[in-house]
């Protein structure tokens, strides 16, 4: 569906609080917006987004159409085991985009 | 019912009457207008927070307070919480004063998120006030507001 950047530290000591950005190309389509023949251009939006690491979901959100094109997240979570954080965004069409980093814990 | 007889006889009833209907009548005719249909920001609010009081302090918004581009406003929410177990945020979102729909962004937390601050972009269609509010893992919701300059709009933009 689109291009995806995510942004995790490749290691952290057990505990530490670790910061994760993430973000995905997509226009975020309001649907209030009109083409030249004045037509509303119907609505697209990523309207869910969602990192899973160590088996649970540790930061989801739920996104509307004033949330820029190309949605960026910042936000934290505490290392806890290595092994892959996963991302997911879900947009209204129902296309799903997932990306994965590696993260060491020692 | 007052018939008409009576309201002759008690003008200042008949007025508050004609006030009070064509009042409600109005507010009707706004309140279906498609481009208005929008829920205020207080309504939004009781939606979020179940009717719950909402208390204002612990969360703070960091949101430029003059912005050129509406379509990417960059803001910070932060709230001051010790993220345990027994006491972290379990919710926060973001509301908006004029935009076409009043809820921007509803972030989804834990005890596992060490920290309760959350970063995004937002659009602005016009100089207004962002209201963040949060929940917490006792029941509680605070909010915090911001009023943001707008220059250039967002979203009434044509192709």
């Amino acid at each position: 569906m689109a291009r995806t950047l995510v942004n995790v530290p490749e290691t952290a000591r057990a505990g530490e609080i670790i910061e994760i950005k993430a973000m995905i190309a997509h226009p975020m389509e309001t649907g209030h917006r009109v083409d030249a023949k004045g037509a509303t251009i119907p609505r697209n939006i990523i309207n869910r987004f969602e990192c899973v690491y160590d088996g649970a979901t540790v930061f989801a959100a739920d996104l509307y159409p004033a949330v820029s094109a190309n949605p960026f997240f910042s936000f934290t979570t505490v290392a806890t085991r290595s092994g892959a954080i996963r991302f997911i965004w879900t947009d209204d069409q129902g296309a799903v985009e997932t990306a994965s980093a590696e993260i060491t814990v020692t | 019912m007052v018939g008409p007889a009576l309201e002759d006889n008690y003008p200042l009833i008949g007025r508050r009457r004609f006030l009070l209907t064509s009042g409600g009548a109005l507010l009707a005719a706004v309140f279906t207008r498609p481009a208005l249909a929008r829920l205020t920001v207080q309504e939004a609010l009781a939606v979020f927070a179940n009717g719950a009081e909402i208390k204002e302090g612990r969360i703070r918004l960091e949101i430029p307070p003059l912005v050129e581009n509406g379509n990417l406003v960059g803001a910070t929410v932060t709230v001051d919480s010790p993220m345990t177990e027994a006491d972290h945020v379990k919710r926060i979102a973001l509301f908006n004063e004029k935009n076409p729909q009043a809820d921007m962004a509803v972030f989804h937390l834990g005890p596992r998120a060490g920290r309760a601050e959350v970063s995004t972009r937002l659009r602005l269609a016009t100089t207004q006030v962002v209201t963040a509010v949060c929940e917490m893992s006792d029941g509680g919701f605070w909010a915090s507001k911001a009023h943001v300059i707008v220059t250039l709009a967002a979203c009434v933009e044509t192709l």
